[in-house]
């Protein structure tokens, strides 16, 4: 039997997340791991709107703010479950998405990139000044999934931070089946088409601002249960999810490993979640050796970094 | 009455600017199709380098002068670095790189300087000028001479030499350009020198009154961006109109409605300028050969 690349794609992610705790010197890694497959979430979102279709947004840090409040909000003032509050960001999110999405993407170049930015922006600024509701810059704590605690009466004890390490690496993986789903769908097939043009997409049929929107409300789903995730396994969040930073982070890692493919831009959300880490002994350059990874990869790695490797092998190979 | 007038001295101060960094996005855009993220930077540079130059005992002519030049040097390895070598490539790629460049000169800028906020004497006292009940900074009358200074040369340079004709030539139609005899490559060099250097004087301007850091580039940026698109992005007009709009709409939300949202009008103005008029105030529609 021939592996489908889709299967291929779930079979090395899966093996990922189940084989790399063996090696795991100390219980600190899971909460690495853990915010990898939260990035990798995020940016699998980002596959699905610049890889795809391509579109950039410089302001999904914004869905994920969003994603992330509502599991601090709504418990307490709404007296939903946690993982109703999820599913209400994630509506909110897209809901947003599609209104700020519908006028501008009729718009062809970086004006979504634009919009999204001021969008983004304007997020942060609420989340930073609306001290009433969300507490300010200095954060707001966030409820209990309280999942943890029904797999212990189930009898799986986990920690802390195995159970947020599991979870998000399923919920991760669940992310990239759909969107490799999506990648094989009639659907899928229209956005690459109008990725490659759009008025070729548009001359034989495809509705093209239809599809970008699509694309657009589907990754602000993705970025707002990411932001979830994170506020949810902290148990704590700041406006700082919703800095314009973040948002390009996003957009970073999934160009950097390679936008075009899940597994590439999960490929950069690692290197990038990791990098700080590595870096902390260089803390004074950490900015500098950023910049410099973005631009480097841009410049000479064009796809990023995952299809530019898997090339040279491929190449060594024949 | 003094009350406005004196939001709109401000606004105009601020807007001077944004406008200054905005025609410095648009000489970029035009000449090369990017939008240059690390613009802020260029006006961080020119605060920060003639801060230090100054301390280091040049007089404050000759250290932001040596500070408008090394940034234009800056501006021009930029180019020749990064942008040059990416040319052709996607959109996406184009931005991250300009923000990749952003981030590297941020985190250049805190080693080279360091992390504290700065200042240095404005150029003619501190004394302020009392206009119809309402006050202004000598510095800030600095400012916007500045900023009309930058537009009216730039307008001569564009329309009255050679050169500037050549830059235009460049930015309607490159290879058509290269056909007629004009060095594309000089013209792209001399743009970022130009847009650099004009940045640099923003920050050299502005610094005795907002003070200046290693972090205040990022802002600024995003904010001549947002008056670029609000005059019609690739528009010199526009760019100077959009700037000095901009300031005027923070300093009046700054002033009458909330103090903590001011910063809000460039993104509001941005979203409303998309919904309504892509083109921006004094853009004009684009069409697209297939």
């Amino acid at each position: 039997m021939k592996l489908t690349p889709k299967t291929a794609t779930l079979l090395v992610l899966a093996a990922l997340v189940a084989i790399t705790p063996f090696f795991f010197p100390s219980g600190y890694y899971y909460r690495v791991g853990a915010l990898i497959f939260v990035n990798g979430l995020a940016v699998t979102g980002i596959v699905i709107l610049t890889g795809y279709a391509g579109q950039v947004s410089l302001g999904h840090a914004g869905f994920a703010g969003i994603g992330g409040y509502a599991c601090a909000l709504a418990p307490v003032h709404l007296g939903l479950p946690p993982v109703l509050a999820v599913v209400l960001g994630a509506a909110i999110s897209a809901a947003l998405a599609w209104l700020v999405g519908r006028p501008i993407l009729r718009l062809k170049g970086y004006y979504l990139g634009v919009a999204s930015l001021g969008m983004g922006i304007l997020i942060s600024m609420v989340l930073n000044n609306e001290r009433w509701l969300t507490r300010g810059p200095d954060g707001i704590d966030v409820p209990d999934l309280g999942l943890r605690g029904v797999l212990k009466d189930w009898g799986l004890n986990l920690s802390n931070g195995e159970f947020w390490y599991f979870f998000s690496g399923i919920v991760m993986i669940l992310g990239a089946w759909a969107a490799l789903n999506l990648h094989q769908s009639p659907t899928g097939r229209a956005l690459r088409a109008l990725h490659g043009s759009e008025i070729a997409a548009r001359t034989v049929g495809v509705d093209v601002s239809r599809l970008k929107l699509q694309a657009f409300v589907i990754s602000a789903v993705y970025a707002s249960v990411s932001g979830s995730l994170l506020a949810l396994q902290n148990k704590f969040i700041t406006p700082d999810v919703a800095g314009f930073m973040h948002s390009i982070e996003m957009v970073t890692m999934a160009v950097l490993g390679g936008a075009g493919s899940v597994l590439g831009a999960i490929f950069g959300a690692g290197i990038l979640t990791l990098l700080p880490q590595v870096l902390t002994v260089f803390a004074e350059y950490e900015q500098m050796v950023l910049g410099l990874v973005m631009m480097l990869v841009m410049i000479f790695l064009r796809e990023g970094l995952l299809p530019s490797i898997l090339r040279k092998l491929r190449g060594t190979g024949e | 009455m003094s009350e406005l007038l004196q939001f709109l001295f401000s606004g105009v101060t601020v807007g001077a600017v944004y406008a200054l960094v905005a025609l410095g996005f648009t000489i970029i855009y035009n000449a090369s199709d990017v939008v240059n993220f690390a613009q802020g930077e260029f006006v961080m540079l020119g605060g920060m380098a003639t801060v230090f130059a100054h301390a280091a005992g040049l007089p404050l002519p000759l250290a932001a002068l040596a500070a408008i030049i090394g940034t234009a040097a800056v501006g021009v390895a930029l180019n020749r670095l990064a942008i040059e070598p990416a040319r052709g490539a996607p959109v996406v790629s184009l931005i991250i790189i300009t923000i990749g460049a952003s981030i590297f000169i941020r985190g250049a800028a805190q080693l080279v300087f360091d992390k504290q906020i700065h200042t240095f004497p404005a150029f003619s006292g501190d004394d302020p000028i009392r206009i119809l009940g309402a006050t202004i900074l000598p510095q800030s009358l600095w400012v916007i001479a500045g900023a009309v200074l930058v537009f009216v040369a730039l307008w001569l340079f564009f329309t009255r030499t050679l050169l500037g004709r050549a830059v235009l030539a460049t930015s309607n139609n490159r290879l058509a350009a290269q056909l007629v005899g004009i060095n594309t490559n000089f013209v792209m060099t001399l743009s970022f020198a130009l847009s650099a250097g004009i940045g640099a004087l923003a920050g050299v301007l502005v610094t005795p009154i907002t003070l200046t850091s290693y972090d205040v580039g990022l802002t600024l940026a995003l904010k001549g961006f947002a008056a670029a698109m609000l005059g019609g992005m690739g528009n010199p007009k526009g760019a100077l109109a959009g700037g000095l709009l901009l300031g005027l709409l923070e300093a009046m939300t700054a002033g009458y409605l909330s103090s903590q949202y001011k910063d809000a009008a460039a993104f509001v103005v941005i979203l409303a300028v998309l919904f309504l008029m892509p083109q921006g105030l004094f853009g004009r529609k684009s069409t697209d050969r297939v």
